[in-house]
Order: structure tokens, then C-alpha cells, then sequence
């Protein structure tokens, strides 16, 4: 992305057709730290990578309830991320206040994008700073989608966003397909797996990251870090079906053999966990 | 709830000048009682709606659960209080999200308070009865005026029963006057069980000579544990 004289104002086109404005919030959303999602037939799990500015600070906000039904994960300038999901609770609370029932993700979800994009074709506003996963569950079942700033959104068995994002797209891309007869502790611990992949130098801990859940009788919660603690820990329990699975992958994949050794700590034995993945950089 | 197909006046009795006139409320009749104890609150209304002279329905709940710990009973004009409860609820999510927890009871008290004044000069006719735990976990029990006039007190009772009631109460339960020295205890010396019996019996007395009240009573007891209902039958007539 190079400077040019057609991306000062929003509402200017540039010759090739394109609004570099809304494409540099877009790049604001890939800077910030990861956000993940990914859905069964019975649950939607969002986890967040979370990034404090430093030690002495406390960590970003990512996870938003915004009803019971309805969660968000944000990327990217959370300030506007908090301005949206204000917007996104008054719009569940009045429709649930006239219909007495709960606003259908789906119609919300283009709320927000309708409003998103009211920012793209404005000469004094600019396009919002952060990219949602918004997570729900209605009568057509769970859902998750992602919001632009573009104003467009999208629906997806899992997806994540922000910084080294690719590296747990790749892992998500690997196994979505048996994400639909997940159980929820299963779909958390794909969910953990993932943030690894974009925590590839930390070590997974309730203290770097955060997981919420909604699904079927089960309304949104973020889950407190003795129970995410709990289940990281049961990702080292698993971890021996997941060196042997991987095995037998690296023979069929030879040229992904370096990508199986960040995910899985490979062959190597289950204590080697302890000391965090692969040396492996971006 | 039956239908009505022709509307009926809400007042019946003949007006004193030719030419009736509409009004915006009808009264659903009803009666609420709340008892609040040293760790526990009994919340009861009957189960009785009524409009004129008629029963619209015997099994018709006048108590709305708005948090974890505080319950509100009315009665009065229902369409008024269900709007009431609703508006009570979008509040109570907003300060969810706001704050991270749920409402405390003498919060809640203030809210429904200042809610009720928003409508000084087109109230809710809602008579409304508050009961719930405090920030302490000891019962209390908020009683209001339809625009939102409030006290809380350690027993109260609202509604077409009331005057039947009332005095019971204050017989039973033995409230010592604010204006005593030294202050004493809004709360009553009464056990959970003994307070819920009570309920019951002054729900029986006022379905005897009270005509808008009978059919049934539901009593919501809360205390420490959580929240539990009963019900009781009542006279039909």
C-alpha cells in the first residue's frame, strides 16, 4: 500500500476504481491482535488474542456480550469496536422491547454493515477502525459472520482476523470440515489451537487470550480464566491424538511439514509443550 | 383470556352528564402484598383479572421477576403495567452492559421510581409493590404510588384488596412507627414459613368480601437460595 494523491478524502475515487480510505481501515483491522471464530450445529466459539500495551497496563477488551444471544470479538481500533457494540445492544434491546423476541443475527449483522457503510460515502466521517466476528444463535441456528469497514459482511464456519491471522485461518482451513459435529469442548479447544498459531512465539495462557461461548440453551459468556485456564490445560491432554494424527498428515503433506510442527509440537513428546511452540517466525 | 368483541365502557355506572366519554385505562382489579423478613422476601398477587364487573381471565400473573433478586408486583391496569415491566427490563440490560452486574433491589427502587414520574401527567396506572433482597441480603420491601411516590418498609400491600388487607398486617407484623426513638428495624420477626401462611391467610380473608380478588394467589419467596414460587387456590367467585 503506497501513498497517492487519491486517498486524502474518502469520497474520492482513485482511477483504478478504488477507495483507499476504506481500504487503509481495512488495514487497520489486520494490525490489530487476532480475533478468531468458528461454529458447530450447536455452538459458536469466539476467542481473542489479548494484547496489553505493556506489563504495568491491563488487556484490551475484545470479548463484547451483546445480548444473550448475540456476542462480538473486535480487530482493530477497539475504541470504535465499543461505539458499535453500544449501537449493537440499543438495537437488540428495542427489538426485543416491540417484537418480544430476539433480533435474528442476521438482521443485525447489516445493520452494522448498513452503518459501516454510511462511513464510506460521507466527506466528514471516516470509515469505522475494526473488523467484528459477531457470534449468535437464533431460530435458524448459530451463526457467525464478519463485519468490514467496508460496510460489507460475510457468513462463515470460521474465520479469523487481525495480525497473524493467516497462520490460524491455515489451521482453521485444515479442519473446519469436522467442526460441525464438534462438541462445545471440542470447538474450544479448535478455538485455543487456533489462537496458538497467531501466538506463535507466547505461550497459550488465561493471561494472553480470552474465549466466549453461546449456543444452543446456553446464552453468551465469556468464560473466566480459571475455566479457560481449565480448558488450555486439557489442550496438553490432547495433544498425544494430536501428534499422532499429525504424523500421518506429514506424510501426505510434506511441503506443510513446518506449519504441523508450530500446531501440533509434532513428534516431539507431550512435556515439550511446556516450553511453548516452534521457533518458527512470520 | 376471553374476547371481547363489543368494548365496554371501563366506567359502567352512569356518568352524571349525558354523552360518554372514552378513557385511556380500564382497572384490572388485583391484589399485591410483599413481606420482607431478616433474609428472605415473599412477594404474592392474585391471579384474578377483571374488567367491570367481569372476569377476563383467573390465571393472570401480576408478578415479574427483573432481577436475580427483586421482583415487582402490581396491579391496577395491566396493559399499563406490562408496558411498565418491559420498560424496567430494557433498563435493567442497559445497566448490565454498563456496569457488569445486575441491579441491586434499592437501585431498582429509585429506577422504578423515577420511571413512574417520567409520567407524572399521563401515568401508569400501575399500583406497584417492589420486593426483593438488598445489598446485604436482608428482605425489603419497596410499596409506590402510581407516580412514583416510594417507601420501603418492612410489609405493604396494594391494589383493590388492599384496604382488607392492610390492616392485618399491621395487626400481625407489628411495624414500629418512624417516628419512634430509638429507630427501629424496618424488617419483621417473622419466619419464611410463617410469613408465606400469613400471605395466604389474608389472600383468603380478602377474596371473601374483595370481588376483584379470588381465583388463585402465586407467592415468589426469595431468599439467599434463590428464588422460589408457590400458588394457591382461592375462591372463584
Amino acid at each position: 500500500m503506497f501513498r497517492n494523491q487519491y486517498d486524502t478524502d474518502v469520497t474520492t475515487w482513485s482511477p483504478a476504481g478504488r477507495l483507499h480510505q476504506v481500504e487503509y481501515a481495512m488495514e487497520a483491522v489486520k494490525q490489530g491482535s487476532a480475533a478468531i471464530g468458528l461454529r458447530s450445529k450447536t455452538h459458536v466459539v469466539l476467542a481473542a488474542v489479548n494484547k496489553a500495551s505493556s506489563e504495568l497496563s491491563s488487556h484490551q477488551k475484545k470479548l463484547f456480550k451483546i445480548d444473550n444471544h448475540i456476542g462480538i470479538a473486535m480487530a482493530g481500533l477497539t475504541a470504535d469496536g465499543r461505539v458499535l457494540s453500544r449501537y449493537m445492544r440499543s438495537e437488540c434491546i428495542n427489538h426485543k422491547f416491540v417484537y418480544e423476541s430476539p433480533l435474528p443475527v442476521g438482521r443485525l449483522v447489516v445493520q452494522v454493515a448498513d452503518k459501516a457503510q454510511v462511513c464510506t460515502q460521507r466527506s466528514w466521517k471516516r470509515p469505522y477502525g475494526v473488523g467484528l466476528l459477531v457470534a449468535g444463535l437464533d431460530e435458524t441456528g448459530p451463526h457467525l459472520y464478519q463485519n468490514c469497514p467496508s460496510g460489507n459482511y460475510f457468513e462463515f464456519h470460521a474465520f479469523a482476523i487481525g495480525s497473524r491471522s493467516q497462520a490460524a485461518k491455515t489451521y482453521l482451513e485444515r479442519k473446519f470440515e469436522s467442526f460441525m459435529d464438534c462438541s462445545k469442548e471440542e470447538l474450544v479447544r479448535h478455538a485455543l489451537h487456533a489462537v496458538k498459531e497467531s501466538l506463535q512465539e507466547e505461550e497459550l495462557s488465561s493471561a494472553n487470550c480470552g474465549v466466549a461461548i453461546v449456543g444452543v440453551g446456553e446464552p453468551f459468556v465469556i468464560l473466566d480464566s480459571k475455566t479457560l485456564q481449565a480448558y488450555i490445560e486439557s489442550l496438553e491432554g490432547a495433544k498425544d491424538d494430536q501428534a499422532t494424527k499429525i504424523e500421518v498428515e506429514e506424510e501426505r503433506n510434506p511441503a506443510v511439514i513446518e506449519r504441523q510442527d508450530v500446531s501440533g509440537g509434532g513428534g516431539v513428546g507431550v512435556g515439550a509443550e511446556g516450553e511453548g511452540p516452534s521457533d518458527m517466525e512470520t | 383470556m376471553s374476547m371481547v368483541f363489543a368494548p365496554r365502557m371501563a366506567e359502567a355506572a352512569p356518568s352524571s352528564h349525558a354523552g360518554a366519554s372514552w378513557s385511556p385505562y380500564d382497572n384490572n382489579g388485583g391484589t399485591c402484598v410483599a413481606i420482607a423478613g431478616a433474609d428472605y422476601c415473599v412477594i404474592a398477587a392474585d391471579t384474578r383479572m377483571s374488567t367491570g364487573f367481569s372476569i377476563l381471565t383467573r390465571d393472570y400473573s401480576k408478578i415479574h421477576q427483573i432481577t436475580e433478586k427483586c421482583v415487582l408486583a402490581s396491579s391496577g391496569f395491566q396493559a399499563d403495567v406490562r408496558s411498565l415491566q418491559k420498560n424496567l427490563d430494557a433498563r435493567h440490560q442497559i445497566y448490565q452492559h454498563q456496569h457488569n452486574k445486575q441491579m441491586s433491589c434499592p437501585a431498582m427502587a429509585q429506577l422504578l421510581s423515577n420511571t413512574l414520574y417520567y409520567k407524572r401527567f399521563f401515568p401508569y396506572y400501575a399500583f406497584n409493590v417492589l420486593g426483593g433482597l438488598d445489598n446485604e441480603g436482608k428482605g425489603c420491601v419497596y410499596t409506590y404510588d402510581a407516580v412514583g411516590s416510594y417507601e420501603r418498609s418492612g410489609y405493604s400491600s396494594q391494589g383493590s384488596g388492599q384496604t382488607l388487607i392492610m390492616p392485618v398486617l399491621d395487626n400481625q407484623l407489628k411495624s414500629a412507627s418512624p417516628l419512634v426513638l430509638p429507630p427501629r428495624e424496618s424488617s419483621t420477626p417473622l419466619t419464611e414459613n410463617e410469613a408465606v401462611d400469613l400471605i395466604k391467610d389474608t389472600f383468603a380473608s380478602a377474596a371473601e368480601r374483595d370481588i376483584y380478588t379470588g381465583d388463585g394467589v402465586e407467592i415468589v419467596i426469595i431468599n439467599k437460595d434463590g428464588i422460589r414460587r408457590e400458588t394457591m387456590p382461592l375462591k372463584r367467585d
